[in-house]
């Protein structure tokens, strides 16, 4: 009987993240007619992400809970509309180099570092999980320190970095074409407190 | 919610937790042609039943090798256990060249009395002869070095049956965690057990050449970093948790150093650490490329590692002492994870194709490669301590597997569906 009660609750808890997610796709919708902002929803099988074209958003992700529960409950962070709400940044195949569109949004996170230098940011970088696991911890840290060195230019200090990379161990999108594996070809900033 | 469909999923919950404890099963998905046909009987056991049926063992190993085609059992004329009692005619008509036979006794219910032998079928003679006591535990990896001899008399070359497998499983839990551990088994994937559990990934399990340690990747503290683990006493001590990553580590042929990439110095590179001393030596010096899963080559101060020097990841050859490095890999644009053959003749690698990864082999001496898998995602290769065999991970159904080809790739061995992930495999050396 203790395993049906188990598995009672962990149907509610699924129903719940069902309900959520449903949620956080409106919100997504909502942010894709502003042209700017494409879908990483986790629990979609596919969506409307092609590969190469956009910069995803993670204002539904975790991470915003997270932002929250270190004190940061900055409204520009949950503002779609505000660069500073992605947190995510995604590259090419074997690519460490950052996307023009990128830019602006990296732009707004070294703004926001080196106008608070208590600021400190996780940089956690990540791969697809084709190939070598091996080599793509070493990739996966080399994407984070490429986006370190752009927030570096434009004014964060290096002290106020905490880079590590997973490389293909931790997975934001499980799937066998090219729309899963350009969710995981990221970069997180997590902002962990002052 | 309807009662059946609560019992549906508590027979689905059973199902699932009983499959996180199930083995790995070695299944033959390519065989050889020249598989050479083999009696074994089942040993003979007077008047008790003994613990494990030990020929059954010897039968599951030499026929999940590919070499050999044992009899059926209900083709076996008779069921000799010594040498007075079998009539070699009648096994020469069943066209068996082997035959094994043997017993067990025990006086005390404590320790066991095991003799067998194998004869060569049609000379009539006796090629291995031998007699062992061992207790109730020890009979299981007793079958194994049996089936090693018998493996050995009629092929030529050594066995591998009584070596052990160390892995990483994966499994996801209902609130989206994932438990991860490292296991080892016996090579025909029984026996299993953890030797570390965490809730963080683990990467690169590697045996010492002694096989009483392992090395590995984990990242229990947030961040890679690489341990060293006896086997029997379960001490594991942290070797390398500098700044950066800490990973890909490798045993040298003496088992006293560790080869190891670190990125530190801010860029991923090889070291050599020396375990005793703790003295840690950098062996390339390339700020712009990665430069990470190295390799010792057997008997030799050199190394082969992966490195995207050239602009896409191939493998190249070092010494430890530093100095330039060569290139040895140049057959397509994606080549990593390299592992030698213990007779240092083979090169296995992950060999990219158009976004696609095989397990891939050259030969060292000609630069001959030869492709062996076919899924497309196959990764981490791992040479069986006979030369012999590669294992290697990759996905079924959705779910990593562990499978093994020959270097010949005429003989494909899947160990599966244990129902969780299975990757980074590592084929322990043979022990002492």
């Amino acid at each position: 009987m203790k395993v049906i009660k188990l598995l009672t609750v962990s149907l509610i808890l699924i129903g719940l993240a069902g309900c959520s997610s449903l949620g956080s796709s409106k919100k997504d919708s909502d942010a894709m007619q502003n042209g700017d902002v494409s879908i990483e929803d986790r629990n979609a099988d596919s969506s409307g992400l092609e590969g190469g074209k956009a910069y995803g958003s993670d204002v539904n992700s975790e991470r915003q809970v997270i932002v929250g529960e270190d004190g940061y409950s900055d409204s520009q962070f949950n503002d779609p509309a505000n660069p500073l709400s992605h947190r995510i940044v995604y590259f090419d195949y074997d690519s460490s180099s950052v996307r023009p569109q990128d830019l602006p949004i990296l732009e707004a996170h070294a703004a926001y570092l080196s106008a608070r230098p208590n600021v400190t940011i996780r940089v956690e970088g990540h791969t697809d999980d084709r190939g070598s696991r091996e080599y793509n911890l070493a990739l996966g840290e080399r994407r984070a320190l490429a986006i370190r060195q752009i927030l570096m230019l434009q004014g964060a200090g290096i002290n106020q970095f905490q880079v590590t990379s997973y490389g293909e161990e931790r997975l934001a999108a499980e799937g066998y074409d090219e729309s899963v594996w350009s969710k995981n070809r990221r970069v997180e900033l997590t902002y962990l407190g002052r | 919610m309807t009662k059946r469909w609560l019992i549906a999923l508590g027979l689905l919950a059973s199902v699932l937790s009983w499959q996180a404890h199930a083995e790995l099963v070695i299944e033959i998905t390519g065989g050889s042609e020249a598989a050479l046909p083999i009696a074994l009987v089942p040993f003979g056991s007077e008047g008790f039943t003994a613990p494990l049926d030990m020929s059954e063992v010897i039968r599951n190993d030499l026929a999940g090798s590919g070499r050999f085609a044992p009899l059926p059992k209900q083709d076996l004329i008779s069921q000799p256990h010594e040498q007075a009692e079998v009539n070699f005619a009648d096994w020469r008509l069943l066209r068996s060249e082997g035959l094994v036979i043997g017993k067990v006794s025990s006086v005390d219910g404590q320790t066991y009395d095991v003799q067998f032998q194998l004869f060569d079928v049609y000379k009539a003679q006796q090629l291995v002869g031998k007699r062992y006591q061992v207790p109730a535990s020890g009979l299981r990896r007793l079958a194994h070095q049996i089936a090693d001899q018998v493996y050995q008399a009629l092929t030529g070359e050594i066995g591998v049956f009584a070596t052990r497998l160390a892995f990483v499983t994966v499994i996801n839990n209902a609130d989206g965690s994932k438990r991860f551990a490292l296991q080892v088994s016996d090579a025909d994937g029984a026996n299993p057990r953890t030797v570390l559990q965490s809730k963080e990934p683990i990467m690169s399990p590697n045996w010492s050449p002694d096989g009483d340690r392992l090395s590995y990747v984990s990242f229990e503290n947030g961040k890679t970093e690489v341990f060293v683990q006896e086997m029997t006493s379960g001490r594991r001590d942290s070797v390398a948790a500098f700044k950066g990553i800490n990973s890909a580590p490798s045993w040298s042929p003496d088992g006293k150093k560790l080869a190891l990439t670190l990125s530190k110095g801010g860029n991923p590179e090889i070291y050599v650490l020396e375990l005793a001393s703790g003295n840690l030596s950098r062996v390339t010096h390339n700020s712009q490329s990665i430069d990470t899963e190295a390799v010792w080559l057997p008997n030799s101060n050199n190394l082969l590692f992966t490195s995207d020097r050239g602009g896409r990841p191939q493998i190249y050859k070092v010494s430890v002492d530093g100095g330039t490095a060569s290139r040895v890999t140049f057959e397509g644009n994606y080549n990593s994870s390299p592992d030698v053959s213990p007779d240092g003749r083979f090169l296995a690698m992950v060999h990219g194709i158009s976004g696609k990864y095989y397990i891939a082999v050259q030969d060292l001496a000609s630069g001959a490669v030869q492709v062996l898998t076919e899924t497309g995602r196959d990764e981490s290769p791992s040479f069986a301590p006979n030369s012999r065999m590669i294992l290697y991970a990759t996905e079924r159904n959705g779910k990593g597997v562990l499978a093994a080809v020959s270097v010949d790739g005429r003989i494909k061995q899947r160990l599966g569906e244990a129902g969780i992930d299975v990757r980074e495999p590592a084929w322990s050396p043979i022990r002492k």
